[in-house]
């Protein structure tokens, strides 16, 4: 509901998994493509954006986003801060409306939902976010247990052998007691992990996970996205900015910049594009397409510099 | 000149339309609550876990500040009566201000002040944190789940307090006038129980302080909802409820009463 989000008113390697990657690859201009024209969504895909916009008031946040997702897959959607990653995530989650264009998830255009209808999707759904969004005041146990309490009317005896199946599954069945306070921020990641799969949904969709991680704790974040989505044969929708992982992981790569696709292919073929905001994203090259300073006048003049001075 | 009153006459337009862009998305904000209610009434644990967080947790504020409401009224009334020879009339003097005014009244500012402004952090910091968010993509609706449940907690908990408050005061009163200055006890119940109306006085009280409870706990909430996600927006989000509950309570307190008492 746009109403609670807006102003007013969610050994790690595919190739040990064994997943297979079999897309084609395809390098995009860096402007907006116009691909109003496509055939209709396949049945193995489980999402498609077409030529959405999003706007804030007269900011455009997306402009002409064409993109599709096919079931069971790991997908990574990356760019700068700002780009309109988050915003690709929260339109698919119906979180936010497009100005234009139109959202389908498993063959429904999520925008055009009642209420009723948004909610009875969403249940196949898992988000995690950022930071977590753990409920603060529920231990780890009753943040795992919430989805299952309000969406179940399975026994409390079950319940509890659903929330230790799950955080098992992240390595944290002996943090059921604690609090969210308690819990380093790689560990508050996991439970929130093990509350968005609580109920295995078809959809995962991972905000910006490695954020804020050390090292061991981002690659064990990264193994779980990958064998959670295997395990669960779910689809997942990883938005980051970390190149490694997420090139480890997935299966295929989306490039967001300014509101719209620039590229997009397999991480082999992104990893060597020539594309250069690929190259300068990838490779994390201080200048190029994307340059190191922000617009400016003349340095000289900031500076009140006469000549020969 | 021309340039000055130009710019003065925008910012007073920014400012009118401001005031009517917030009052439209408060109203759709508590039409969200209103229409969410039946879902949370079904399940009334959550009300009631809300009637604690707002209610039980204000009683220490409320029960002290009654009580010494009672212990001042009774010694200012106690030298106001003497001098008419009408001491008697302590009781009376008492029960009618707490119940008619000052339990609703100040028990509403009190309730403002700690579960007001509890209110608005709990449902500012949730919403910065992405909680709200979080639950919305579990497909469990923060409307029915959160906010409704927190309101009607709200509502059911203000007329219990104010009753608490008028009835700690008038305990106040009767230690001073009665316990510790001598007024004749059954004087003091007599004339109490002669004098105040059930309907025209305590209905009144009570009628007054469940409005006080619908306007605080509706700002409280709101104005959480409505922070921006920032440690900074949260905080004047906070004192906004302080703020605005206290001028709205006072200004729906003269309306009240002058319809209430006075039979305008």
């Amino acid at each position: 509901m746009e109403a609670a989000t807006g102003r007013f008113l969610p050994g790690c390697c595919v190739g040990h998994l064994g997943v297979p990657r079999s897309f084609p690859v395809v390098q995009r201009e860096p402007v907006p493509i116009n691909r109003s024209t496509l055939p209709p969504v396949s049945a193995d895909d489980l999402i498609e954006l077409r030529d959405v916009e999003f706007r804030y008031g007269a900011r455009a946040v997306l402009s002409g986003i064409n993109l599709r997702i096919p079931r069971g897959k790991v997908i990574g959607i990356m760019g700068l801060s700002g780009s309109g990653k988050t915003t690709v995530l929260r339109l698919i989650g119906g979180q936010l409306k497009p100005t234009h264009g139109t959202v389908t998830v498993a063959g429904q255009r999520i925008h055009e939902l009642s209420h009723a209808q948004l909610y009875a999707l969403r249940r196949r759904m898992g988000m995690l976010f950022q930071f977590g969004a753990l409920f603060t005041d529920y231990s780890v146990f009753d943040n795992v247990a919430f989805p299952l309490r309000e969406h179940t009317s399975l026994p409390a005896s079950m319940i509890r052998d659903l929330v230790l199946m799950k955080l098992n599954a992240v390595g944290l069945r002996g943090a059921a007691d604690l609090r969210p306070a308690e819990l380093s921020g790689g560990m508050a990641r996991r439970v929130a992990l093990a509350r968005a799969v609580a109920l295995d949904p078809m959809l995962m969709m991972y905000d910006e996970p490695f954020t804020g991680l050390d090292p061991i704790s981002t690659g064990v974040i990264a193994n779980l996205i990958r064998r959670l989505n295997d395990a669960l044969g779910a689809t997942s929708i990883l938005v980051t900015h970390d190149v490694q992982q997420s090139f480890d992981i997935a299966d295929y790569i989306y490039f967001v910049s300014a509101g719209v696709i620039v590229a997009e292919g397999s991480p082999e073929t992104l990893r060597n594009a020539s594309d250069p905001f690929v190259r300068q994203f990838v490779h994390g090259e201080t200048d190029g397409p994307v340059p190191f300073h922000y617009p400016a006048p003349p340095y000289a003049r900031d500076l009140e510099l006469r000549d020969g001075s | 000149m021309i340039g000055m009153m130009d710019k003065a006459l925008r910012h007073v337009g920014h400012l009118v339309v401001d005031g009517i862009w917030k009052l439209g998305t408060a109203g759709r904000f508590t039409g969200y609550v209103l229409t969410r209610s039946a879902d949370s009434l079904r399940r009334p644990q959550l009300t009631l876990n809300e009637i604690y967080f707002s209610g039980t947790l204000s009683l220490i504020i409320i029960v002290v500040s009654g009580m010494f409401v009672g212990l001042v009224l009774g010694l200012q009334g106690y030298e106001t009566l003497k001098r008419y020879g009408s001491a008697d009339a302590l009781g009376t003097l008492v029960a009618l201000a707490l119940v008619r005014e000052l339990g609703p009244v100040v028990s509403a500012l009190l309730f403002a002040s700690r579960a007001g402004s509890a209110i608005t952090a709990k449902i500012g910091i949730m919403k910065a944190t992405e909680q709200l968010s979080a639950m919305e993509m579990m497909a469990v609706d923060p409307f029915a789940r959160v906010l409704s449940p927190t309101f009607w907690g709200g509502v059911i908990s203000m007329p219990l307090l104010a009753a608490i408050f008028s009835a700690m005061g008038i305990f106040g009163g009767y230690l001073i006038g009665v316990v510790i200055i001598g007024v004749d006890s059954g004087a003091f119940w007599s004339q109490m129980q002669a004098n105040v109306d059930l309907r025209d006085d305590i209905l009144n009280g009570v009628i007054k302080s469940a409005v006080f409870g619908v306007a605080v706990t509706l700002i409280a909430l709101f104005e959480g909802y409505d922070a921006p996600p920032t440690a900074e927006g949260v905080s004047y989000a906070v004192t906004r409820t302080v703020v605005t509950s206290a001028l709205a309570v006072l200004a729906l307190d003269f309306i009240l009463t002058s319809f209430m008492f006075t039979g305008v």
